[in-house]
């Protein structure tokens, strides 16, 4: 069933017909740097459009990113699958670009490639103990409560009081919420099975969110603060001092950054007390600033965390930044569970195309990258930071650069095979790809297994699972 | 007849590129779903639950002063909103009103503006 506002590609703004030629172009990814680059395109020109997943399920990070309590934000999928309706795009899932085919073929298959494959690892701490039982990336851990096949071990244990967030961002807080949200919330979500079991046996009672510099810096947004301060049987807790300096600032600050850090201040300053707090079966967060991790301390068998040790930060105001220094001032937080959330970070997925490993992108101008006809949209592009807003933004912008060098007919005029010729190169190689209506397999499946436990899906966590549905008649 | 005349007002939407295009829209409507109808450039992505700031609109401050304050959850997702103005709403919380007829919105040019 498809949501409320379908996507028509031939009415008003549907005005191509300046192009006769028929390009054909290839996407690889399926998230929405992928999909909001398709529709614009679709929109703009006449392209026909192949979408690339290594997955057999389409979406990204909306699918296995977005937290399972924020089903709006997955709304945007209606409208990726109604373009699916149109002849001119497709999808072959289960193709590892750069693996299974290389972006060299994909660029002879197709007058142009667009690289959409998001930011698929994660940033480290790079402090001693962090490989230490009991230390996750949150992209490990979101991952967990999704339902991505690759986490679907990850069996943590939630059986500590304690745990350590690093990390201001949303992708900290919605972790932070995971672990706090009543189940009776969670299990109405798309939750995965395995991480609600894990949850409802859950024993935390304290999150502490932890970042380096001060509240002026932190980069999450204020509707998921807000959610936090929300949870119920749930206290919110920040450092007041922090605070103080900040009145007279606040008033010149730009809307967004005035309107959050009036909100935190509010937070801070709301009376919480002993009796509240200390009220069995309440949880709590702590929010604190100013800190860095230093290592990861563990139990004296070195087998599980044990806590961590933190550096206070003074911070000093350069002329481009507000930069964290150490105080040499430590102090350490026993806790049983820690978990880094210090950004995502793209890698690079074929030899052939250039990536700059210390910004994590694939260079590129508006999303045209130097090569000839290869383009890039999403993460990939920018770097893992905005909401799927910005990532909307920035597609559009990597369209425009496509639909351009159309009419400027820099895009070789060549006849292309497109699918034809990839379809013989995956052959050879035996991988099995999936189309869309196989997923569409799959997501009713996931969705009847949803409906025998009052969810709206639940999904399949394996790859072999789900070309197992696929193949069931 | 005159009834069903009555239940519609013109919206004029001032698109990205300057081009301005005059719809009919029934009361009771949101402003993202007239747009939608007519294929203004609004994208509207989490469809109206007020989760992407996606549909965000500049209005004329004659009609931003007449409308009931916006919620501190409609703000929140404004602050994500590009090209933010005093009077920027969102699209999908603004139900249609007969003295609404003849009003001019915009779409943010700065939602994406590659020329800029
Ligand atoms: C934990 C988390 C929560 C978030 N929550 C929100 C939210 O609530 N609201 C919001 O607006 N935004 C949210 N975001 C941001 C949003 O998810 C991103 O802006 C957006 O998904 C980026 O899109 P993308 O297409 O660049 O990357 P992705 O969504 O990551 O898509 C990339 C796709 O490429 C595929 N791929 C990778 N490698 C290959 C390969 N070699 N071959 C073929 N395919 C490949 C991947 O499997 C994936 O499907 C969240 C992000 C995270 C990490
Ligand atoms: S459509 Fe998403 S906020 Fe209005």
């Amino acid at each position: 069933m498809l949501g409320r506002y379908v996507n028509n590609l031939n009415k008003r703004t549907h005005r191509f017909s300046n192009f006769s030629r028929t390009y054909k172009i290839c996407v690889v990814g399926s998230g929405p740097g992928a999909f909001y680059t398709a529709q614009e395109l679709l929109k703009r020109s006449g392209a026909e459009i192949d979408i690339f997943e290594r997955l057999p399920v389409p979406f990204g990070l909306v699918r296995y990113g977005v937290a399972p309590d924020h089903p709006e934000v997955k709304n945007c999928i209606n409208g990726f699958t109604s373009l699916m309706q149109t002849r001119r795009c497709r999808f072959y899932g289960n193709v590892n670009v750069g693996k299974d085919i290389s972006v060299e073929q994909l660029r002879s298959a197709y007058n142009g490639v667009v690289l959409a494959y998001g930011a698929e690892n994660n940033r480290k701490l790079g402090i001693p103990g962090e490989d230490i039982s009991g230390c996750y990336a949150a992209r490990e851990f979101v991952g967990w409560y999704n339902g991505i096949p690759s986490m679907a071990g990850l069996k943590p244990d939630l059986s500590c009081e304690n745990v350590v967030i690093f990390g201001h961002g949303n992708v900290a807080l919605d972790v932070a919420r995971m672990l706090l949200s009543p189940v009776a919330v969670l299990e109405k979500t798309d939750i995965s099975g395995a991480a609600l079991e894990t949850l409802i046996n859950s024993k935390i009672r304290n999150v502490y969110i932890i970042g380096r510099r001060g509240p002026l810096q932190t980069a999450f947004t204020i509707k998921e603060f807000r959610e936090l301060t929300k949870l119920p049987n749930c206290h919110g807790h920040l450092d007041k001092n922090v605070f103080t300096d900040l009145n007279s600032i606040i008033p010149d600050l730009a809307r967004p950054r005035r309107r959050l850090t009036e909100l935190m201040m509010k937070t801070a300053l709301s009376e919480k007390t002993a009796e509240l707090c200390q009220q069995t079966g309440s949880q709590h967060w702590h929010m604190k600033f100013n800190r860095s991790p230093t290592e990861v301390l563990s139990s004296p068998n070195c087998r599980r965390v044990s806590g961590i040790r933190m550096e206070i930060n003074k911070l000093e105001k350069t002329s481009e930044a507000v930069r964290a220094v150490g105080s040499g001032k430590f102090e350490d937080l026993a806790c049983g569970l820690v978990i880094s959330s210090i950004g995502y970070k793209s890698i690079a997925i074929d030899e052939n195309v250039p990536f700059d490993a210390v910004t994590g992108i694939i260079p590129n101008v508006k999303g045209r990258v130097v090569s000839k006809r290869l383009y890039c949209s999403g993460w990939v592009k920018r770097g893992p930071i905005g909401v799927i807003a910005s990532t909307m933004k920035d597609a559009f912008e990597t369209a425009e650069m496509i639909s351009e060098d159309m009419k400027q007919d820099n895009l070789p005029t060549s006849s292309c095979f497109g699918f034809e010729e990839i379809a013989k190169y995956l052959d050879q190689k035996g991988v099995r790809y999936v189309t869309f209506e196989d997923w569409n397999k799959i997501d009713a499946h996931e969705k009847y297994l949803g409906r025998m436990k009052n969810k709206p899906r639940e999904k399949l966590t394996s790859v072999v699972e789900m070309l197992n549905v696929i193949d069931t008649p | 007849m005159t009834s069903i005349f009555c239940l519609r007002v013109t919206i004029n939407f001032v698109e990205r590129d300057g081009e301005v295009v005059s719809v009919k829209a029934k009361l009771g409507e949101t402003l993202l779903d007239v747009a939608k109808d007519y294929d203004i450039s609004l994208e509207g992505a989490c469809e109206g639950t007020l989760a992407c700031s996606t549909c965000h609109l500049i209005l004329k401050p004659e009609i931003y002063e007449t409308l009931p304050e916006p919620t501190d959850e409609e703000l929140d997702m404004l602050d994500l909103a590009f090209g933010l103005s005093d009077t920027s709403r969102l699209g999908c919380q603004i139900t249609i009103t007969q003295e609404m007829d003849n009003m001019t919105v915009e779409v943010p040019k700065e939602s994406y503006d590659v020329r800029q």
